[in-house]
């Protein structure tokens, strides 16, 4: 299928972890924050995904374009976001990337080459597609990697960018994260496919899937769609299959998720599946937790530097509508 | 290029003068949408270009509004000038997405800049029923971020289309499809030189303002024409442009005819007519001398049939006669 497992080299996986587990932490301390009612709006966490993220972050260049979603927080950090940038936007400071005009994870640094995402999935698709193009049309060899749910896989707009960047052979990846549940909506109310990597065919393009919480498999699959994508193969889809661990946002208990399935992927947590992976090649349980200590007190620091920086004063509120 | 003067063209000629010049001048310009390739466009506003520039300049696309104009964003977000071609702007409803929730926020959110034009026919007159005959200027000139213009006139197709498309923001340039090829103009063509959100006072008069653009400017022309054999000397004002709103003019104006009638082929309940009398009422209200007047499309979509399509678009009898109304008060 892809890039062997073992082939990813030790330092690559230990990067993977450090992300992954800045990941889960950061969104541990939003969830807090969130309920003392000090960070606004909504909180949709990645918890239990992280691999994806991290796993495809690693697998491009920070010269590559990334669209990335709301449960991808480890693909931000992978890519030299910081946690003190992320808490000054979720808690609207003026000094935020959006400076307090849009919130929660509707969130992306450009000069990153991030690409900030809308509530309407998958809109960034057809963004992703004419990045490539200009990527195309000017020899820039940039690739575009676009993530999706597999909600977002039932709308129009998916369609006309798969086959769109599909007719121009664009540099594009798209990677279906595919958590099994739309909100309350589960897979089977969104396709009737046996997986989504079958219309892959449909539209004359490569199709892949992989194990969502094994990042180094996602790693290597992405690795070698975008290798592909930057020699002219055109577009790859990478169904990623996951569960989502927490509700559509922290406000939904998931009640409708059979207790079973949760418990069943519970045991698949990719950071302990990591974490094994990494021990089976001999890095030690010290050098493990040494990430999670590390990551909590970055955390912390950021937290502090980031409630204490100036609110936005309201004076300039219609400021930046044009450029 | 060369400022120069050319022979009489059409509005329609002159917008393909202005893409053909875009093109030339700026090699981040790239021309997208179906059919503007091979075809050269249904209107023939990009024939030829294709030969000219290739197929890396002048892009035939699948059929999938939301792609075209997605794609054209992308571009944008990374510095190219993409000008995306709507067959007919009535298909800018399946496109509608992409233009309201990222064209227009973008900037304001995360301070990304999205220098494109979506340019398409608009407009009716020609027995194109309700899906290729419609205005939609007015549904997006009230969306903040989006840049919405309607040139009125041979040398505006050409000056204003190229203003757009050095504007740093997303555009939308509705052309009107009954002025293609029934007006004409010389035209002088060169460097960009349109000064942006502007309007023009387009008849000097001093008894009434009429407040037109895009595809009803010929018409307020004749209206004005016609009512001065009776003696009264109508202003008319095309606005050019909905956003930027330049009623600065308007309002001068309005100062010293005391009068005014506001005249589009866009619906008539919530268009821009009625935010420019809104305003006039607000800046103006002590110099007015007669309510201020409004003649558009009812609140119908557009007919097919002549006798209905006729009785819809406002004619310059119509507009004729709320001037009258108008000036009696």
């Amino acid at each position: 299928m892809s890039t062997a497992r073992g082939a990813i080299g030790t330092e690559v996986a230990l990067e993977m972890h450090r992300w992954m587990v800045l990941s889960r932490v950061l969104e541990e301390r939003l969830l807090a924050l969130y309920r003392q009612g000090r960070i606004r709006g909504r909180l949709l966490t990645g918890r239990g995904q992280e691999a994806i993220p991290a796993g495809a972050a690693l697998a491009v260049r920070l010269e590559d374009v990334m669209c990335l979603l709301h449960r991808d927080m480890a693909a931000h950090l992978a890519r030299g976001t910081t946690p003190e940038t992320v808490l000054l936007h979720y808690f609207g400071k003026a000094t935020g990337p959006s400076r307090g005009r849009d919130g929660d994870i509707h969130f992306a640094e450009w000069s990153r080459n991030n690409f900030p995402m809308v509530s309407h999935l998958p809109d960034s698709f057809p963004i992703a597609v004419g990045i490539a193009m200009a990527s195309q049309l000017r020899e820039e060899g940039v690739v575009v990697v676009a993530f999706c749910g597999e909600g977002a896989t039932s709308t129009g707009a998916w369609h006309e960018s798969v086959n769109f960047a599909a007719v121009f052979q664009v540099p594009t990846v798209f990677v279906i994260e595919n958590n099994q549940y739309a909100y309350s909506t589960p897979a089977e109310r969104q396709y009737r496919a046996r997986a989504l990597v079958d219309r892959g065919p449909g539209y004359g393009i490569p199709a892949v899937g992989v194990d969502g919480n094994d990042a180094l498999a996602v790693h290597g699959v992405v690795a070698e769609a975008v290798e592909r994508a930057r020699l002219g193969g055109g577009p790859t889809l990478v169904e990623a299959l996951t569960m989502r661990m927490d509700g559509h946002a922290v406000h939904d208990d998931a009640a409708y998720v059979p207790p079973g399935l949760l418990a069943e992927w519970r045991g698949r947590d990719p950071i302990d599946r990591l974490a094994a992976d990494l021990r089976g090649r001999g890095v030690t349980e010290m050098r493990l937790q040494a990430d999670w200590l590390a990551a909590r007190e970055e955390v912390e620091a950021a937290v502090a530097r980031a409630e204490s920086a100036p609110d936005p004063t309201g004076d300039d509120v219609a400021d930046g509508v044009f450029a | 290029m060369v400022t120069q003067v050319t022979a009489e063209v059409t509005y329609l000629e002159a917008v393909r003068a202005a893409l053909e010049d875009e093109l030339t001048d700026d090699p981040r310009v790239v021309l997208i949408g179906e059919d503007v390739g091979v075809l050269g466009g249904a209107f023939r506003a990009t024939a030829g270009l294709l030969e000219r520039f290739g197929e890396r300049r002048v892009i035939d696309t699948p059929l999938a509004e939301t792609a075209i104009v997605g794609a054209a964003i992308g571009m944008a977000v990374r510095g190219m000038r993409p000008i995306a071609e709507l067959q007919f702007a009535d298909f800018i409803s399946c496109a509608y997405d992409q233009l309201v929730t990222m064209a227009a926020k973008t900037h304001y959110r995360f301070g990304i800049a999205v220098p494109m034009v979506v340019r398409g026919p608009s407009g009716g007159g020609l027995g194109a029923g309700p899906f290729h005959s419609q205005n939609p200027e007015g549904v997006f000139a009230h969306i903040p971020g989006l840049k919405v213009v309607c040139p009125g006139t041979v040398q505006d197709a050409y000056d204003l289309l190229r203003a757009s498309v050095a504007d740093p923001n997303p555009v939308l340039f509705f052309e009107h499809k009954a002025l293609y090829r029934s007006l004409r103009a010389p035209l002088v063509r060169g460097r960009r030189r349109c000064e942006f959100g502007r309007a023009r006072v387009a008849r000097p008069g001093r008894s009434l303002t009429l407040v037109t653009y895009g595809g009803m400017l010929p018409r307020c022309l004749v209206a004005g024409d016609r009512l001065a054999r009776e003696g009264h000397d109508i202003e008319v004002i095309d606005l050019r442009s909905l956003v930027p709103l330049d009623m600065e003019t308007v309002v001068t104006s309005v100062r010293r005819t005391g009068r005014a009638v506001i005249v589009h082929e866009d619906t008539i309940s919530s268009g821009i007519g009625a935010e420019v009398a809104a305003r006039l009422c607000a800046d103006a209200f002590f110099d007015l001398d007669a309510p201020v007047m409004r003649v558009a499309a009812p609140d119908a979509p557009v007919p097919c049939a002549r006798p209905l399509e006729e009785a819809y678009v406002p004619s310059a009898e119509r507009i004729e006669a709320a001037v009258s109304r108008c000036l009696a008060m």
